[in-house]
């Protein structure tokens, strides 16, 4: 039987390990989130894989289709900036914060914006951290027009000459089409003034296919240029941000790992593609 | 949300009933699609596959059993439709009240799952019943998560317990029984905890959420989840579960466009009930869960069921006795009373939210997503912009009368008479209704929007009975 199995994969160019490797890979993928279609996919593409098992050979699938973009954090001359978005509750505030404090610490000056003017507190929370790092921010009112506290924030920084200026912005689920359109003004007005540089969606690590939809209708309204990847230091292996990477080409740049301003680091594709399949 | 697996369900469905005559292989194929589907809208792996075991053995099962020539696609609709609410937990589980109050409900979750919002709807959710909830700010690690507690307890005018400002000072565990003893002291008769976001693989925070339950012994515990969430739920359920333990299940976001599987995941799992789903920014947007309504969207039945509660709700008694004495006097349906109804009608949510919980609206979800709820407003500031005059005897509309109302609307011309002709035509149609003796059916449900919509949906519109052609014969038609 196992030389009859191998004759065939033979005939069809496919390598010859045991049906039970194949079908724990796809167990453990499946269990990322990667999603029934693309694991299908990748575990098809590994079969045609020369290599000594089965799992070496999809790690050199998955590491192909992670590889096809930039993943270097954008910094221009002059003022960088920067806009996080996202759906309610992945960790823009925070991560807003880390970046912050990241930048801070590398010795760059630092002005946020707070234009996450919904939430009830958001606005209390950014300022929370931004005494905590040292660094500027701009507030504008509660319920206020975010756009207004974005433009103030860019004029600011363009004031003080900083390095970078870091807009967050309020949650909003993708499918409510106002909230995107108001998303999108914010992009527009701060543009008025001087162009965004990065536009980082951040997605939460134990977020489902649900990802996908989310990475495609915002990089349609404010072309999102990175992804956050949030919460990593969780059970949840993040799955779904290959597939935001390998199916819209938006890179993954950035991993968040925990509560404190510390808690980021630029994303390790090795690291994540092992853990993916562990 | 669910529309995927609606869909899918859906398709499954339609081939299953071209068959006729249902052999096992036709079962194989559709659990396939069905795996399929379960496994795109996020439900955990094992269990799309213990699911889809037992629907297939049940499936088989069922039609041994029936007569042959009864309907096969039928029996195995049931087969699935029940496992689903089964799975979903069966019927709607309510908060279980304290012998003695304070009642205390103490919330649990992931960061970001939503919880602190989710404190405010419960909140008001019991402040509405009449009942006097205090709420609990124990998350003092989030910054400025205590801030956000304190202005949503104002917004709803519920007191909130919070003695430490938070910002990762202080002892949640101490707050926490300092609260319910505040609440013993000055009589408030229910206690919702807020707490921290965890992770389920933190030992030490997982650890201080069992050692606030252990001070508080709270009588029920909720896991609040986000419904957007993958594969993971198995994990951090579990984890929680073990950590915790959580009497019910919370799910939130649900007004995005996620697939649901977490519901199917966690409440198959943990065999905890999912008691409430959170649907909107806003503090109302709250619903008990119920399985078997859930069961029906999923299988693209609708929710008839939250429709007519909806509805009831929002026409309240009033009007509805005012429009039946009407109909039944025999006096015509008026412009202010579609005012009225257009008004009732905004109460119970967007036009997309109310056709999305009828039967077989899946398949027309992508109409009824680029529905525009615009028009609606424009038709009410149309009729607003009439004297009462007008809006009682709409044949008084001239052309000036025509175009000041346009005016006053900021719309042209044509959309009033567009409006007023629709109208017409509605009122025709109210008339035959009363005439061909069709019962009114929900009260206050008859003029729902039926200048809006209704001369879209030729089914919607009941026939116009035919006149018999004997003299006699009509008259005693008539008469009926």
């Amino acid at each position: 039987m196992a030389l009859f199995s191998k004759l065939i994969a033979k005939l069809k160019r496919e390598n010859s390990f045991a049906p039970a490797d194949w079908a724990q890979l796809e167990k453990e993928l499946l269990a990322s989130d990667l999603g029934p279609t693309l694991t299908t996919n990748f575990l098809s593409a590994a079969k045609k894989v020369k290599s000594d098992n089965a799992e070496a050979a999809l790690l050199e699938i998955l590491s192909n289709n992670l590889a096809l973009t930039s993943r270097e954090p954008i910094v221009v001359p002059g003022t960088t900036t920067i806009m996080v978005v996202g759906v309610n509750g992945t960790g823009k505030t925070t991560s807003v914060a880390k970046l912050a404090a990241l930048y801070k610490g590398s010795g760059k000056s630092v002005v946020l914006a707070a234009g996450d003017t919904f939430r009830a507190a958001a606005v209390e929370q950014l300022r929370t951290w931004a005494d905590r790092i040292g660094v500027e921010v701009v507030c504008g009112k509660e319920n206020g027009d975010p756009a207004s506290v974005a433009f103030d924030g860019a004029k600011a920084a363009q004031a003080s000459g900083a390095d970078f200026l870091i807009i967050d912005t309020a949650g909003r689920l993708h499918n409510k089409n106002d909230l995107m359109a108001e998303l999108a003004k914010v992009k527009r007005v701060v543009e008025k003034l001087s162009p965004i540089n990065e536009v980082l969606l951040v997605i939460d690590a134990t977020t489902g296919q649900n990802g996908l939809q989310q990475a495609k209708i915002f990089a349609e309204s404010v072309e999102v240029s990175g992804v956050i990847l949030a919460k990593l230091d969780g059970s949840a292996k993040g799955g779904i941000a290959l597939a935001i990477e390998s199916e819209l080409g938006i890179a993954i740049k950035w991993v968040g790992t925990g509560e404190s301003e510390g808690d980021i680091a630029p994303f390790d594709p090795n690291a994540y593609i092992k853990g993916l399949i562990s | 949300m669910l529309d995927l697996l609606t869909s899918h369900f859906n398709a499954v469905f339609t081939s299953l009933r071209l068959r006729g005559k249902i052999s096992k292989g036709d079962i194989e194929t559709s659990c396939e699609q069905i795996r399929q589907a379960l496994l795109e809208s996020d439900v955990a792996l094992e269990v799309v596959e213990s699911f889809v075991a037992q629907i297939a053995q049940r499936s088989i099962d069922a039609l041994a059993l029936i007569q042959p020539g009864s309907n096969q696609a039928k029996a195995v609709f049931e087969v699935v439709n029940s496992s689903l609410v089964e799975i979903l937990g069966g019927s709607a589980r309510r908060v279980r009240f304290s012998k003695n109050p304070p009642t205390v409900i103490m919330l649990a979750g992931l960061q970001g799952a939503g919880k602190t919002t989710l404190a405010g709807k419960l909140a008001k959710f019991f402040a509405d019943q009449g009942n006097t909830p205090l709420l609990v700010a124990s998350d003092l690690q989030r910054p400025n998560a205590v801030t956000q507690l304190q202005i949503l307890g104002q917004s709803i005018g519920v007191a909130v317990f919070a003695p430490e400002a938070g910002n990762g000072v202080g002892d949640p565990v101490k707050v926490a029984q300092a609260g319910v003893e505040f609440a013993k002291a000055k009589q408030y008769n229910m206690v919702i905890v807020d707490t921290a976001g965890r992770l389920g693989i933190d030992v030490e925070l997982m650890k201080q959420a069992g050692d606030i339950r252990d001070a508080l012994s709270p009588d029920e515990i909720l896991f609040v989840v986000d419904a957007m969430i993958g594969q993971d739920a198995l994990r951090t359920s579990q984890a929680f579960l073990d950590g915790v333990g959580f009497d019910g299940v919370v799910l939130t976001k649900l007004d995005g466009d996620a697939r649901g599987g977490a519901a199917l995941s966690i409440a198959s799992l943990t065999k905890r009930p999912i008691m409430f789903v959170s649907t909107g920014e806003k503090l109302g947007d709250f619903d008990i869960f119920h399985p078997d309504r859930m069961a029906s969207r999923i299988l693209g039945m609708g929710d008839v069921a939250t429709l007519a509660e909806a509805a009831k709700a929002a026409f309240d008694g009033d009007t509805s006795a005012k429009l039946e004495a009407k109909f039944a006097s025999g006096q015509d349906f008026t412009l202010e009373d579609f005012l009225d109804q257009l008004q009732a009608m905004s109460k119970m949510g967007s036009i997309s939210k109310i056709l999305g919980m009828l039967p077989g609206s899946g398949a027309m979800k992508k109409a009824i997503d680029s529905l525009d709820e615009g028009e609606i407003i424009a038709t009410k500031s149309i009729v607003q912009s009439m004297t009462p005059i007008e809006r009682r005897d709409p044949k008084v509309l001239n052309g000036s009368r025509r175009s000041r109302i346009a005016l006053g609307a900021g719309r042209a011309v044509s959309d009033v008479n567009n409006l007023i002709d629709r109208f017409s035509a509605a009122q025709k149609m109210i008339k035959q209704v009363r005439n061909g003796a069709t019962p009114a059916g929900i009260p206050g449900m008859a003029g729902m929007g039926m200048p809006a919509i209704a001369p879209k949906s030729a089914a919607m519109r009941p026939k116009k009975k035919s006149k018999s052609g004997n003299p006699a014969k009509r008259a005693q038609e008539q008469s009926q």
